[in-house]
């Protein structure tokens, strides 16, 4: 530097003079919040997540469930960036009408779970910025839960949960219903009821913690005679 | 952790750099007074310093006041060790747990890496499975636990909690501070 | 005096020391934790017999909630207090580094401080460091000239107003005041604006939430009390299992107990040998 701008208090003119060229970033993703919880047991399989949508500091909605009844026995669960949620769910709808009508039958959930993972690693370079979940029962009448990554690899699960609180409440799901780290264990299967208590529970920790989750929760109960939902509220702050 | 006239404060055991462990057998929890012990995650020569630097000045005002740290005065002594270091700051969040030496009140009290404190009625977590840790224990929690009980609660947070951060774990040790003992256990978890 | 046994601890002022290699640390690759910040509301507005100060309590790191009942307001004098939003630590500090600068200076003048001083040495202060003492202040006080608002930003700039609200959650709380303030209130009506205020910035805002807290600074009155909790805003659910584990449910390698000896007073001892 040949003139010096510095002044005594140390502040230098200069140095903002050379900041130079800024180059501002066009960011296609938002994230709207929201967290999904599954857990599939012995003939039901439950699906729940909070109805709050956010940018930033600020709430959209109190009331926007992230849940999609796909079929009679499928739920589909997504949180993340929800313009890409939407037009996610509306593919999602087309091909599960296109497999209808082709195949003159509904769609299974272990294939609605390959099927998503297609659609997801099929936009591997600019992909959905969705957490998804499917929760659905099986041919033998069992409970399945897959979980995905945003560019679509999959998990077969018996519980799951994703989203901004996933973080906070997988641990404890994988302690409760996975049973690890316990040398005396609960010897009765995961009803109905503890499962329902327990998705309930962990909603309301997450609402205590953290800040995308929150106002209500809706769950989805998925039994061989249908989907039957439930609500409940949450902390508004 | 507070529970029912007793304090429990416990810690993983990594040592590692990144994701590559060196170590199994770190002790991240330091005595400072007989019931008053102090945990430091974060960055292990920060955490040797830092545990140093407390030492030092918990020795300085024992000699010249003539009686023990009180867990509220280490908590002033943390703050303004680390606000100290606003603009170069220790890579550490220090959480204090105690008992009062004289009324055997519960204590325990958390801090960021520039010393905000933070002194809850429940429970305080810190370090790198913080989010995961802070679920747990908002779910496990309650207030008023016996020691045996706070022993299962608080481990069973911290052991689940670090099953899910890949740099978290490798063996945990689990202080139970009561008015007439301190119970030591090491807790086998997960080694991978 | 300083010798090589003890030391003396070394004059305040901040240290730079580990500056430079926490640079080359983050060069490096390391991600240091992050310093927890108040995403808050705060407010405060003056009425006919003095000012209401009102805050949220929740302090977060990033996404999570790192305290749910933390204190916002700071007491600088008795009759002077201030709401902190921003940087929780230097809120922390920077308004107890004032509070003992007032009080010596109340001490060497012989008399009252007035609000205008603690305005003026939070700016000087924050001024001093060019914004990087994250503390935007909404100070509140009366004295002698009657009672005083001050807006105080990270900077060092300040505005005297009526009514002001900062913090992430300012606008919410502003909604309420432009909509419910009137000239020369009364305190009831004073106390129900800010606690809406505030309220509106918790409901609303996600960096606010649990409490409100109150603090009203009358003129007639010589001291003052934070009412803390004023109203609970956030409550919790109330959980529907029971998560206690049996004993023995931890595998548990190796025990080490280790007994706290009481020594007995000397006092005790003589009786006995009595």
């Amino acid at each position: 530097m040949a003139m010096s701008l510095m002044r005594p208090g140390g502040f230098s003119y200069s140095e903002l003079a050379n900041a130079g060229p800024v180059q501002h970033h066009f960011s296609p993703y938002t994230d709207n919040g929201g967290s999904i919880v599954a857990v599939a047991g012995k003939g039901f399989a439950l699906i729940a997540s909070d109805t709050r949508l956010s940018t930033g500091y600020s709430i959209l909605t109190r009331d926007q469930p992230k849940l999609y009844d796909l079929n009679s026995n499928t739920v589909l669960g997504c949180s993340g960036c929800w313009c890409d949620v939407l037009s996610e769910t509306r593919l999602i709808e087309a091909r599960m009408k296109l497999y209808k009508h082709e195949h003159q039958k509904e769609m299974s959930p272990g294939a609605v779970a390959q099927m998503l993972a297609t659609i997801l690693y099929s936009r591997r370079f600019f992909p959905y910025y969705v957490s998804n979940v499917v929760a659905g029962l099986d041919a033998n009448g069992q409970g399945v839960v897959y979980s995905y990554d945003p560019v679509g690899h999959c998990d077969q699960n018996l519980f799951h949960a994703g989203g901004s609180s996933g973080a906070l409440l997988q641990p404890l799901l994988d302690n409760q219903i996975g049973l690890l780290n316990m040398e005396i264990k609960p010897t009765e299967p995961l009803t109905l009821e503890r499962a329902k208590g327990i998705i309930k529970d962990v909603f309301i920790s997450a609402a205590e913690r953290d800040i995308y989750t929150g106002d209500g929760i809706l769950l989805k109960i998925i039994t061989k005679d249908g989907i039957t939902q439930e609500s409940m509220k949450l902390r508004h702050d | 952790m507070k529970g029912k006239n007793c304090v429990a404060i416990a810690a993983d055991r990594r040592f590692g750099v990144q994701l590559q462990t060196i170590g199994t057998d770190m002790d991240k929890i330091f005595e400072i007074g007989p019931k008053l012990f102090v945990g430091i995650p974060g960055l292990a020569t920060d955490t040797q310093t830092v545990h140093e630097r407390l030492r030092f000045r918990t020795n300085v005002y024992e000699l010249r006041e003539n009686r023990p740290v009180t867990p509220q005065v280490l908590s002033a002594m943390v703050t303004n060790l680390l606000y100290e270091h606003r603009f170069g700051p220790y890579f550490v969040e220090p959480v204090i747990a105690g008992l009062d030496p004289k009324t055997n009140e519960p204590f325990v009290c958390g801090f960021d890496v520039i010393g905000c404190p933070c002194e809850p009625e429940d429970f305080i977590v810190s370090g790198t499975c913080e989010e995961q840790l802070l679920g747990m224990c908002e779910s496990l929690y309650e207030p008023n636990l016996e020691p045996d009980q706070l022993f299962e609660t608080i481990s069973q947070a911290l052991v689940n909690a670090c099953d899910r951060d890949a740099i978290s774990g490798w063996g945990a040790k689990v202080y139970i501070i009561e008015s007439d003992k301190v119970t030591i256990r090491k807790v086998r978890t997960r080694m991978d | 005096m300083a010798t090589g046994l003890a030391p003396e601890i070394p004059s305040g002022g901040f240290s730079f020391g580990n500056f430079q290699r926490n640079l080359s640390l983050e060069v490096q690759g390391l991600h240091p934790p992050k310093a927890i910040k108040t995403g808050t509301t705060i407010c405060g507005l003056t009425f006919n017999n003095g000012v209401v100060l009102g805050a949220d309590t929740r302090a977060t790191a990033g996404n999570v909630v790192a305290d749910k009942n933390c204190s916002k307001i700071h007491r600088l004098a008795p009759k002077i207090f201030c709401c902190g939003a921003g940087t929780a630590a230097d809120t922390e500090m920077t308004t107890r580094n004032i509070e003992s600068q007032l009080e010596l200076l109340r001490l060497n003048m012989g008399r009252e401080v007035p609000v205008v001083v603690a305005n003026r040495l939070l700016k000087q202060m924050l001024f001093r460091y060019q914004g990087y003492v994250s503390a935007a202040l909404v100070l509140g006080g009366v004295d002698k000239f009657g009672s005083h608002i001050y807006c105080i930003y990270p900077h060092g700039s300040t505005d005297k107003l009526p009514y002001a609200t900062m913090g992430s959650g300012s606008l919410a709380a502003m909604a309420v005041f432009e909509r419910g303030w009137k000239l020369d209130m009364d305190e009831a009506y004073a106390v129900q604006l800010v606690r809406d205020a505030i309220a509106a910035g918790i409901t609303n805002d996600l960096g606010s939430g649990s409490n409100v807290d109150i603090n009203i600074i009358r003129r007639d009155e010589p001291k003052t009390k934070i009412i803390r909790p004023y109203e609970e805003i956030g409550l919790r659910g109330k959980r529907h299992g029971k998560y206690t584990y049996q004993k023995g449910t931890t595998k548990v390698l190796e025990t080490e107990v280790i007994p706290i000896v009481v020594e007995e007073e000397e006092v005790v001892q003589r009786m006995d040998e009595d």
